[in-house]
């Protein structure tokens, strides 16, 4: 188990490594050079461009701004937003906490009905309601998370006004959750896309359990269908969906993203938007970093819990 | 849009069961050999043609396909000068869909949208899993530290949440259908290579591999001539997949007004322009068509997927 984990925890610094490469990387691709994003004046004079390049070590060679940059990282420093007078560090403070609200709960909500009903449709293979469900995952893989959530505010919020059209707009997360119903829509949104996933990797999850021999010994022990089903099965099931859950971090980033957009909902997915619109890049280059090593590490910890529930995968 | 989790079978997830049990060889009855072997696309082919949803998915991708390319020579509409007398003019006469917010008929600017959709979504999926393929094949073939490393990089670009991805390179690069192509392979290789190297670590141990090496065949020759030709059941379906997910892409980017530019449109970006009249009353033909569209679309690419991959499943194929 040791080995295992240091191994896993050398491989995640690596690629933490490489993603940092790959950021920094990214910026370098602006054309003009990263500085013609900063300043994004076409009267920028070459002096004023010049003075600029220099403050921000843009003359410097690649490696020693990459240094820098690095070295900054590690103490926490993201940099300054080029277009907001914030650290990037404070954006994060201001803006994470309520995306990770948003996601916590549309995640739960997305589990909450996958995990059950994709085990139905695996029980109840091959009728109606197994094939309308089918249907229903099938719309959500091939949907849009921007265009569910813009019917749900056609639906619920103009045509029969339920729920309020935008997500709420308080600044902190307790304000957030004192307006559970302007918290509905977006939630909801966010949490149909994935359940297609869940309850679709559920089902078959299940479905490849049920064939297997421990099933078999357990029924010819005399095990009731309820035992088999809840205490073998759903249990076996489930290890699967941990490991789904730890590679699906970036598409639940992804999600919250356009969920936010469209409810116009204060978190790091808009302040993400607003900053590309604004070719903000130390923002974009900060929340990115940030976003990757915390997928990192999601992943490494889905790995590890997996490798506790499972005692096979630690010999693999 | 759920882009599957890399790493993750797509063959899970898109409900391909194991409950289809592998059938041994049928040696007793010594058929093997025996008759004329029929090619792997004829075999898939049977198992294809079986599956009623796979056939309506092909033939409403092909419509969708005629509709975008063959339409707007049927149906002439101007998709190139604004015509603010007709703005968001309702369903009917002369505009059976009704017109967009600057005047261009819907049903018009669907088909031209869809050209861009379809185009951009097959485009992307090619050199994604062209590149995405070679690169897995390579990765898995020659292994040891240099597969560590190439699969680390992988790992690193999955990492990062693909969106941001998109984000950044879609502000780098002026959106334009070729930079889109790109800006979309650029994240969506990464998965195929993945899974490209485990089903190269499998094929890289048979006889067949290491009789070219015996024989003295290059690594190229063994990657080109068979892995890669022994994994491509598993491409096509990748494929077939990806051209989907790269129409969703390409929409969600359209949506953050990030995809490709007016005049040029696509079906996100339509429906993006519809979003502006969302609370102002009831025009549905600003948004229903072109959502259905790209709906419509994706289900019917993904049940050709599901379809094709049951069909190079040699298990399920008749022997």
């Amino acid at each position: 188990m040791v080995g295992y984990l240091i191994r896993r925890v050398l491989q995640a610094l690596v690629v933490i490594f490489l993603v940092t490469i790959f950021t920094f990387a990214l910026q370098r691709l602006v054309p003009g050079g990263a500085v013609r994003a900063l300043i994004d004046n076409p009267r920028a004079t070459s002096q004023q461009i010049a003075f600029y390049t220099h403050l921000y070590g843009f003359d410097r060679p690649v490696y020693v701004q990459y240094a820098k940059w690095i070295g900054q990282l590690v103490q926490g420093n993201l940099g300054y937003s080029a277009k907001l007078n914030l650290t990037v560090t404070s954006e994060l403070a201001l803006y994470l906490p309520k995306t990770i609200v948003l996601v916590l709960l549309g995640t739960a909500v997305s589990l909450l009905f996958g995990i059950p009903l994709g085990l139905y449709q695996a029980v109840k293979r091959y009728t109606v309601g197994d094939y309308v469900l089918t249907g229903v995952s099938f719309i959500g893989y091939a949907t849009p998370t921007f265009f569910v959530a813009l019917l749900l505010v056609s639906w619920f919020a103009i045509d029969v006004p339920i729920f309020p059209p935008f997500a709420p707009q308080s600044t902190t997360v307790i304000g957030v959750l004192t307006q559970p119903r302007a918290l509905v829509l977006p939630v909801v949104a966010y949490a149909f896309v994935l359940y297609a996933l869940w309850s679709r990797y559920m089902r078959s999850s299940v479905m490849d359990n049920l064939v297997q021999d421990y099933v078999r010994t357990a029924r010819a022990k005399g095990a009731s269908e309820r035992r088999v089903l809840w205490g073998h099965v759903f249990r076996n099931s489930l290890t699967a969906i941990v490991t789904l859950l730890g590679l699906s971090l970036p598409t639940l980033v992804a999600g919250a993203i356009f969920i936010e957009v469209v409810f116009n909902y204060p978190g790091m997915g808009l302040a993400f938007y607003n900053a590309a619109q604004n070719f903000d890049f130390p923002t974009l280059l900060g929340f990115t970093v940030i976003a990757t090593i915390v997928t990192i590490l999601g992943n490494l910890l889905a790995d590890v819990s997996y490798a506790v529930l499972d005692p096979r995968v630690r010999y693999a | 849009m759920t882009t599957l989790p890399p790493g993750v079978d797509p063959g899970l997830a898109h409900g391909r069961t194991a409950l289809v049990e592998a059938q041994p060889p049928d040696f007793a009855a010594g058929a093997v050999g025996a008759e004329k072997p029929r090619s792997l696309f004829a075999r898939g082919w049977e198992v294809f043609a079986q599956n009623k949803l796979a056939l309506a998915g092909l033939a409403t991708a092909v419509f969708m396909v005629l509709f975008s390319f063959v339409g707007p020579l049927i149906y002439r509409t101007d998709q190139v000068h604004v015509n603010l007398i007709n703005a968001i003019c309702p369903p009917g006469g002369a505009h059976p869909l009704g017109c967009d917010s600057v005047g261009y008929d819907v049903l018009g600017r669907l088909m031209i949208a869809g050209q861009t959709s379809l185009e951009v979504g097959a485009a992307a999926a090619f050199v994604a899993v062209v590149f995405g393929a070679l690169y897995g094949a390579i990765s898995g073939f020659i292994g040891g530290p240099v597969d560590s490393f190439l699969m680390r990089i992988v790992d690193a670009g999955l990492s990062i949440p693909y969106i941001m991805i998109l984000i950044i390179l879609a502000v780098i690069f002026a959106p334009n259908r070729v930079t889109m192509i790109f800006v979309i392979a650029a994240f969506y290789w990464l998965g195929v290579a993945r899974l490209i190297r485990g089903e190269t670590l499998s094929l890289r141990t048979r006889e067949y591999v290491q009789a070219v090496k015996v024989i003295g065949g290059g690594g190229m020759r063994a990657v080109t001539r068979h892995i890669v030709p022994n994994a491509i059941g598993t491409i096509i379906v990748q494929a077939t997949f990806a051209v989907a997910d790269s129409i969703i892409i390409l929409a969600s980017l359209g949506f953050l007004g990030l995809g490709v530019q007016a005049p040029d449109t696509d079906w996100g970006d339509m429906l993006a322009g519809g979003l502006q009249y969302l609370q102002g009353g009831n025009y549905w033909w600003l948004i229903y068509p072109a959502g259905l569209a790209i709906i419509i679309t994706c289900i019917a690419i993904n049940f050709i997927g599901d379809a094709l991959r049951d069909a190079f499943e040699t298990r399920l194929q008749r022997r």
